[in-house]
């Protein structure tokens, strides 16, 4: 800081403790939902403090699911989510490290092609060709498959380059080395540049992760048997009931279910997510 | 862009690149290649016959008649009053999103860098809402608003404002746009940081020597040092209006009520995946392709910019 202005102190802590409330308060209300029953949830105004019900609901979202409307237990959900976002997120870790090894390490015929080839996917988001991927996948068979939830997401550009990048860091002399030792070019990738580029993976992985999990438009694309349903399809799925009452309490424990694998990567890993937000936008 | 060191194995790299490649080209060229093509043909109804609608134009390049039947998919979809309305919605939209997003992520941010120690703690506080899917903040505000149960539903009656945003487009609207900035509020927060902290302190103590306050010193030295980041991440918030918050739609109003949300990537949604509409959608996928590549062009010579600083 530069000069003491006391009063301008505690003008920056309390416009951020407001922003903190405000911000938090969302998931507050949601949390606060999933612990009361579904009478209580019905008679406004809601409840702003939790309630009784808490493991009730949550123990009987995941064992059970829904009563009426959806009978499959939350759990397998979490499942399809959870093998969605790691089969992605390793998925791109994976194809974009031996890509990017390829364009920095080997010279050939059809090198740059290749790069501006990955390079477009940047601007080709799923939202700007979304039948024509359908009906590729649905001629691949893979609509209501895992292939078909995670392989069309695997594609990544900003994977691709972060590798490039990191790999055009290391020093020269060490393949020079390596080569000497009598190393080939598989031998000094898994031994020298897979372990030296553990934290772009970790950072990578953080981010990706996110992205798994929280995809929507794919998974609502691809999949109509419920045994595939992802999470957040559940959610919505549910939160939109047109006939019914809607029983806010479970919607809600639903919700927080959803949430909280992607919020803990992100706070128990905070350091590499930052790092891999910043990094994948160079 | 390369090594001067490389191994010359031939075959290797190929078969390094091959999944990579194999992925771009099915799912992300190809498809993107048919939709380009899909709004330039005729179809018949049970999709044997497709006939190619430029063709006239190889006979007759100059004439109107041939130039309006090659963009035949275009024409039926520009001059739709649907379609404008869409546009200029997703123009205010994402607007709105990225000027209110980003003023109150540089407020947070300026307030953060303020408190030296503290901003690391305020950090961990601010940046998990970047972990929530745009379709669960969708379902969270579609809850608290909820004119039924929802408390702040609730407590706006209360104040005298009766709140339904299932049937008032305009609320409805102003909840999609609080949703996307609440769901934004931390990847600009970061950046904001960021961009604070790279500012050299040495600056900004020259500047109170010579007698700024620190609201002259914000808008006159942190501000414009900052522009590159927040130029940057206009561009980013624009493109996310644009196509990342088809979640926050679809969970929140689904278009409506009317068509009062509907966003270009939502209508390219409805009218291709439910309505089954595939030339008109092929032709707004299209354009949407055209815009996101205008963008990311923008994007990328920002980003140069920014390396300059």
């Amino acid at each position: 800081m530069v000069e003491n202005r006391p009063w301008l102190t505690v003008l920056a802590h309390a416009v951020l403790i407001v922003g903190l409330v405000v911000i938090a308060f969302p998931v507050w209300i949601t949390f606060v939902a999933s612990t009361h029953d579904s009478a209580t949830m019905l008679r406004p105004p809601v409840p702003l403090l939790p309630g009784g019900h808490m493991f009730e609901n949550y123990a009987k979202v995941l064992s059970e699911g829904f009563a009426q409307a959806s009978r499959t237990p939350l759990w397998r959900v979490l499942a399809n989510s959870l093998i969605m976002a790691l089969g992605v997120s390793l998925g791109k870790i994976a194809i974009s490290l031996i890509a990017a090894y390829a364009i920095v390490y080997f010279r050939f015929p059809l090198r740059m092609t290749a790069f501006w080839m990955i390079f477009i996917t940047l601007m080709l988001p799923i939202e700007v060709r979304i039948v024509p991927t359908y009906d590729v996948v649905a001629n691949f068979g893979m609509l209501n498959s895992y292939s078909g939830l995670i392989v069309p997401l695997i594609a990544s550009a900003t994977a691709t380059f972060l590798f490039r990048q990191f790999f055009l860091s290391v020093p020269d002399e060490l393949t020079e080395a390596a080569r000497v030792d009598g190393a080939g070019p598989t031998r000094f990738f898994v031994d020298i540049l897979l372990p030296m580029s553990r934290t772009s993976i970790a950072a990578l992985f953080v981010i990706q992760f996110i992205y798994g999990w929280n995809q929507y438009l794919w998974p609502l694309l691809v999949t109509t048997e419920e045994s595939f349903y992802t999470v957040i399809m559940t959610l919505t799925r549910q939160a939109n009931v047109v006939d019914g009452v809607p029983q806010w309490n479970l919607i809600m424990t639903v919700g927080m279910l959803a949430m909280l694998p992607p919020v803990l990567v992100v706070v128990l890993m905070q350091r590499q997510f930052v790092r891999g937000l910043v990094e994948t936008e160079k | 862009m390369h090594k001067r060191v490389t191994f010359d194995t031939k075959l290797l790299p190929y078969l390094l690149l091959a999944p990579q490649l194999f992925v771009t080209i099915a799912f992300f060229i190809w498809p993107s290649a048919q939709a380009v093509w899909q709004s330039f043909v005729l179809e018949d109804a049970f999709g044997g016959n497709t006939q190619f609608l430029c063709s006239g134009l190889l006979a007759d390049p100059l004439g109107g008649e041939a130039w309006q039947r090659c963009f035949r998919h275009f024409d039926r979809l520009l001059s739709d009053p649907g379609y404008w309305h869409s546009a200029r919605l997703t123009l205010v939209f994402s607007l709105l999103v990225a000027t209110v997003g980003l003023a109150l992520a540089l407020l947070l941010a300026v307030m953060a860098d303020r408190t030296l120690r503290g901003a690391t703690l305020y950090k961990t506080f601010l940046i998990w809402p970047y972990a929530v899917a745009p379709a669960v903040a969708g379902v969270l505000f579609g809850f608290m608003f909820n004119p039924r149960v929802g408390v702040l539903a609730y407590m706006l009656s209360g104040l005298g404002i009766e709140w339904n945003h299932q049937i008032d487009g305009t609320q409805a609207l102003w909840l999609v746009i609080l949703a996307a900035c609440w769901n934004q509020i931390s990847y600009n927060f970061i950046f904001f940081l960021a961009g604070l902290q790279s500012i050299p302190k040495s600056l900004i103590e020259a500047a109170a020597i010579d007698g700024a306050g620190p609201g002259r010193r914000f808008w006159t030295i942190i501000f414009p040092l900052l522009s590159p980041t927040g130029f940057f991440l206009l561009v980013v918030n624009i493109i996310y209006a644009f196509f990342g918050t088809f979640g926050i739609v679809d969970a929140l109003t689904q278009g409506g009520p009317g068509q009062a949300t509907e966003i270009l990537v939502y209508k390219v949604y409805k009218d291709g995946f439910r309505g089954q509409d595939f030339s008109g959608s092929a032709a707004q996928s299209t354009i949407l392709m055209m815009i996101v590549i205008a963008l990311t062009v923008v994007q990328f010579r920002f980003i140069e910019r920014r390396v300059h600083y």
